[in-house]
C-alpha cells in the first residue's frame, strides 16, 4: 500500500484563482521524495490537500488507504505531519515540552505514555534538552528542528515538509538533513533549493502550473537544463550534477 | 530593546516563593492588594508594616532591592499626577516651602503613592517569581475562562515575534534615513502599523492552521495539572493574613 | 492611563470588576460565535499586535507624543467582540506580567480601555460608516471613532472618580483636564487609527471587519455578455447585531445602576461634588476620621441627584449609540 496517493486533484481558491489543474502523485512507503517548483506553482496549495485543510475540488487524495474526507480528518491529520515553513507558526505552545505533546495529547495520549512520546520525538531530532525551554529562546536551525518533533511525536504515516531548508546556515542545514535521513518515515520535501533535495531524495517531482510536470530519479532531473529552464528552476551558481 | 516595560520580569529561582503553586501566588497578591486598597490611608504604622511584609517576601524569593526599585519605574506617570494633588486639591491649605497646598490632596497625595507602590511591589514580586507560562496555569486552576488563558498564552508566545517584526520595520526605515520627528510623519508609522497588523493576522490564520494539522478541535488539550496543598495555600496565604491582622490591629 | 491601585476606593475597583467581568464574557460568546476554533490563536495574535502598537511613539504636538491605545482601532479591524478581548488580555499581561496597572484596579482598567474605548470606539465608527459609504467613509468613520472614544473613556474615568476617586479635586476640574488632554491625545489615535485602517484596507481589505460590506460584485462572462451578481456575504454572521446590542444595554444598565448605588453611598465621589456646588463647608475634618470607606455616609439631597443624572445621562448616551449603530447595521445587511 503507498503512503501517499493523489490522484485528478483540482482546486480553485474561492476567489476563483485555480491553482491545481489535476494533480496525479503516488509516493510508496519508506520514500524520500522531493516535490520541486517555482513559486507560484501550486506547491503549497497541495501540501494544504494532503491533511484536509483544503478540501479537493475535484479529485482524490488517500493517505495509506483512507480517503481524505469530511469524516477521516482526525485519523488523516494523525498520519499526515505537515512541517510548516516558518516555525514560529508552528511552535506556538508555551514551551516545547507543550509544543511537541500537543499533537498526541489531542489524540488522547495522556500522562507517562505522553511524556514518553514526548522525550522519543525530541530525542530523535536532538532536542531532548532543550524540552523546558520556551521556544522563542531556540536558534532558527533548533526551532526548525523541534518543529520536525512535533509532527514526529504524532507518528505519522508521511512527513510532509515545506521549505525545510529556507533560512538555514549551513551547520544546522546539514543537521537537518542527518536527522531526516535518520528517520524511517516516507517523506515528502516541498523545496525549489535543487542542491538539498539531490542530497536527501533519490526521487524527485515537478509541480508547474498546477500539475506534475515531470517525475523520475532527481539525478536525471537535475541533469536536464532544458526541463529546468521551462520550469522556472535553476541550480545554484558553480553546481554541477556530480556525475554517476 | 523597546520600552522598558516590555522586559519580562522573571528571575528564575528556586526558593520557597519560587516554588509555589501560581494559584496561590496570584490569590495572596490579589488579597494583599485589596487589603492594602482598603486601609485607611492615615494609618501610616500600617503601611509601613506592609511594606515591611513584602520586604520579608523579596529577602525570601531572593529578589534584590534594586531589580525591584528599578523595575518600579512603570509607576512613574502616576507618581508625577500624585504630586499635582495637592497643588489642584480642594480644601483647607497649607503652605509649604512658599507653595499653597490643600490639606486632603497631601492626604490623598499620600494614599495614592502608598497604595500603588506597595500595589506595584507586590506585582513585581509575583511576575518576578512566577513563569508567565505558570501564572496563566494558575488562572486557569482559579477558573478563568480558558478562552481567556489561551488567547493571553497566544499573545505571550507572539509578543516578542511581533516587536522584532515591528523592531525590523523601523531599522527599515531608520535605514532609509525616516525619522518621527513631528506630525507629518505620522502616516508612516501608521502605514507600518497596518502592515503590522496584516502580518499578525495571517500568522494567526498560519498558527490556525499549524493547530488544526495537530488535530486540534477547539480544546486545548490538558497538559498541565497543578494542585496546590494546604501548607502551600498556607504559606502563600500568610501574606494577605498577615496584612489583614495588621489592618485589624486598629480597628 | 493605566490606574494603579489606591486611586480609587476598594469598592469602586471591585463593582468596575464585576462590570468588566460581565462585558468580557459577552465578548467572549460573541468572537466564539464569529471566529469559532480560531479564537484563541486569532484573538491571541491581534491581542500582541495590540501590545505592540501601543509602544508607537507619535509626536503629538511641538516636543510631546502619544501612543495608541488601540480601542476603537481593534474594534474596526477585528470587530467590537474580539476588540473587547484583545484589549481586556492585554490590560490583564499588563497588570499581571509588566506590574503596569494595579491588579485591584484591573477591573476599572478594562472597563474605561476595554469596553468603552472599543464599544464607544465601535458605535461612532458604524454611525458614521452608515451615513458615508465607501472608502472615504470607512477611513472618515475610523478617524472620528478613535477621536471620540478616547475622550469617551476619559469622561468614564472621570465619573468613576466622583463616585470613588481617592483624591480630593473637584470633579468638574478633572473632567475638563481629562477631557481636554485626551481630547488632544485623541486627535492624534484618529489620524493614526485611520492611516492605519486605510492602508490595511489598501492591501488587504478582507481583513477590516468594519469594511465587510465593501466587496465588489463578481462579474460574470457569459454567453449573453457580462452580469454581475452581489458579492458573496462575507461569512455570515447570524443575529451578531442582536446580542451585541443586548450585551451594550447590558452593560450600560449596569453601569446605570452602579452609579445610582454610589451616588447614594459612595464617600469621596459626593463629597468632590458638593464641594464643588458648595454645600459642604464643614468639609475638613474628614481626614482625619477612621475608616474610608465608611465617612460620610450620608449627605442627602441635591449632589446625589446631580451625579446620578450626569451619569445616568452618559450612559444613556451610549446606549443610544449603541443601538443606533446597530440597527445601521443590520440595514445594510438587508
Amino acid at each position: 500500500m503507498n503512503s501517499l496517493e493523489v490522484s485528478q486533484l483540482a482546486y480553485a481558491y474561492p476567489d476563483g484563482t485555480q491553482a491545481l489543474f489535476g494533480v496525479d502523485l503516488s509516493i510508496s512507503r519508506a520514500e524520500r521524495v522531493a516535490l520541486l517548483g517555482p513559486n507560484g506553482a501550486g506547491k503549497t496549495t497541495l501540501v494544504m490537500h494532503l491533511n484536509g485543510i483544503l478540501t479537493a475540488g475535484h479529485g482524490t487524495v488517500t493517505v495509506a488507504g483512507t480517503p481524505v474526507r469530511k469524516d477521516t480528518l482526525k485519523e488523516v491529520r494523525q498520519r499526515v505531519g505537515l512541517v510548516f515553513q516558518d516555525p514560529d507558526d508552528q511552535l506556538f505552545m508555551p514551551t516545547v515540552r507543550d509544543d511537541v505533546a500537543f499533537g498526541p495529547a489531542n489524540a488522547g495520549v495522556r500522562g507517562e505514555e505522553l511524556d514518553r512520546v514526548v522525550k522519543g520525538a525530541l530525542e530523535r531530532v536532538g532536542m531532548l534538552e532543550a524540552m523546558d525551554r520556551p521556544p522563542h529562546h531556540l536558534s532558527f536551525g533548533q526551532r526548525r528542528r523541534v518543529a520536525v518533533a512535533t509532527v514526529l511525536a504524532m507518528e505519522p504515516e508521511i512527513l510532509v515538509l515545506d521549505e525545510p531548508s529556507s533560512n538555514l546556515d549551513p551547520a544546522a542545514r546539514r543537521e537537518l538533513a542527518e536527522i531526516l535521513r535518520s528517520l524511517d518515515v516516507t517523506v515528502l520535501m516541498v523545496t525549489h533549493d535543487l542542491p538539498y533535495a539531490l542530497e536527501l531524495c533519490e526521487r524527485s517531482l515537478i509541480l508547474s502550473d498546477g500539475v506534475i510536470a515531470a517525475d523520475g530519479p532527481t539525478r536525471e532531473l537535475l541533469a536536464d537544463a532544458d526541463l529546468l529552464a521551462r520550469h522556472r528552476l535553476e541550480l545554484p551558481y558553480g553546481f554541477a550534477i556530480p556525475a554517476v | 530593546m523597546g520600552a522598558g516595560h516590555h522586559h519580562q520580569l522573571y528571575l528564575p529561582g528556586g526558593s520557597v516563593v519560587h516554588r509555589l503553586p501560581p494559584q496561590c501566588k496570584l490569590i495572596a497578591v490579589f488579597a494583599f492588594a485589596v487589603v492594602v486598597v482598603a486601609t485607611p490611608r492615615e494609618r501610616f504604622w500600617a503601611f509601613a508594616a506592609y511594606a515591611v511584609l513584602l520586604g520579608v517576601v523579596a529577602a525570601l524569593a531572593r529578589v534584590p532591592a534594586t531589580y525591584i526599585v528599578r523595575r518600579m519605574v512603570i509607576e512613574v506617570p502616576f507618581v508625577l499626577f500624585a504630586f499635582l494633588i495637592p497643588v489642584i486639591g480642594l480644601g483647607e491649605r497649607v503652605t509649604v516651602l512658599g507653595l499653597s497646598l490643600s490639606v486632603p490632596g497631601l492626604w490623598a497625595a499620600w494614599n495614592i503613592l502608598a497604595k500603588a507602590t506597595l500595589g506595584v511591589a507586590a506585582s513585581i514580586l509575583l511576575a518576578a517569581t512566577t513563569e508567565p507560562r505558570v501564572i496563566l496555569i494558575g488562572a486557569q486552576r482559579l477558573r478563568l475562562p480558558s478562552l481567556l488563558v489561551q488567547i493571553a498564552m497566544f499573545m505571550l508566545r507572539y509578543m516578542d515575534v511581533i516587536m522584532d517584526e515591528m523592531r525590523r520595520m523601523r531599522v527599515a526605515r531608520e535605514s532609509r534615513g525616516f525619522e518621527a520627528r513631528n506630525f507629518r510623519h505620522i502616516p508612516v508609522i501608521a502605514r507600518s502599523a497596518g502592515a503590522l497588523f496584516i502580518r499578525s493576522y495571517e500568522r494567526g490564520e498560519r498558527v490556525h492552521l499549524a493547530m488544526l494539522s495537530r488535530g486540534y478541535s477547539g480544546q486545548m488539550p490538558i497538559i498541565h495539572d497543578m494542585s496546590a496543598s494546604v501548607p502551600q495555600w498556607g504559606t502563600a496565604l500568610a501574606l494577605p493574613a498577615v496584612a489583614l491582622a495588621v489592618l485589624g490591629l486598629g480597628l | 492611563m493605566h490606574v494603579p491601585d489606591g486611586f480609587f476606593n476598594a469598592v469602586t475597583s471591585v463593582s468596575a470588576g464585576v462590570v468588566a467581568a460581565a462585558g468580557v464574557a459577552v465578548c467572549l460568546r460573541g468572537a466564539r460565535r464569529e471566529l469559532d476554533d480560531r479564537t484563541a490563536p486569532m484573538a491571541g495574535l491581534v491581542a500582541a499586535f495590540i501590545f505592540a502598537v501601543q509602544m508607537l511613539n507619535f509626536p503629538v504636538a511641538a516636543g510631546t507624543s502619544g501612543h495608541l491605545m488601540g480601542g476603537a482601532l481593534a474594534a474596526i479591524l477585528v470587530g467590537p467582540y474580539t476588540g473587547v478581548l484583545c484589549m481586556a488580555v492585554v490590560l490583564l499581561v499588563q497588570s499581571v506580567f509588566f506590574a503596569d496597572g494595579g491588579l485591584t484596579a484591573l477591573g476599572v482598567n478594562i472597563t474605561i480601555m476595554g469596553l468603552v474605548g472599543v464599544l464607544v470606539g465601535w458605535a461612532v465608527f458604524r454611525l458614521v460608516a452608515g451615513l458615508a459609504r465607501g472608502k472615504g467613509g470607512v477611513t472618515l468613520a475610523a478617524f472620528l471613532s478613535a477621536l471620540i472614544s478616547v475622550p469617551a473613556s476619559a469622561m468614564v474615568f472621570t465619573l468613576l472618580f466622583s463616585i470613588g476617586g481617592t483624591a480630593p479635586i473637584e470633579v468638574s476640574a478633572v473632567a475638563a483636564a481629562m477631557g481636554g488632554v485626551h481630547l488632544l491625545i485623541g486627535i492624534g489615535e484618529g489620524v493614526i487609527t485611520a492611516l492605519t485602517v486605510g492602508a490595511v484596507l489598501a492591501v488587504r481589505p478582507d481583513l477590516v471587519y468594519g469594511a465587510r460590506g465593501l466587496a465588489k460584485p463578481l462579474v460574470l462572462r457569459g454567453a449573453e455578455g457580462t452580469t454581475t451578481v452581489g458579492a458573496p456575504e462575507p461569512a455570515p454572521v447570524r443575529g451578531a447585531g442582536r446580542p451585541f446590542l443586548l450585551g451594550g444595554i447590558g452593560v450600560t444598565l449596569v453601569l446605570a445602576g452602579l452609579v445610582s448605588f454610589f451616588a447614594s453611598s459612595s464617600p469621596d465621589g459626593l463629597e468632590s461634588v458638593a464641594e464643588s456646588k458648595g454645600f459642604l463647608d464643614r468639609a475638613t475634618d474628614h481626614v482625619f476620621s477612621g475608616w474610608a470607606l465608611a465617612d460620610y455616609g450620608e449627605v442627602g439631597g441635591i449632589p446625589v441627584g446631580v451625579a446620578g443624572i450626569v451619569g445616568v445621562g452618559l450612559v444613556l448616551l451610549v446606549a443610544g449609540g449603541v443601538a443606533y449603530a446597530a440597527r445601521s447595521r443590520d440595514r445594510i445587511k438587508v
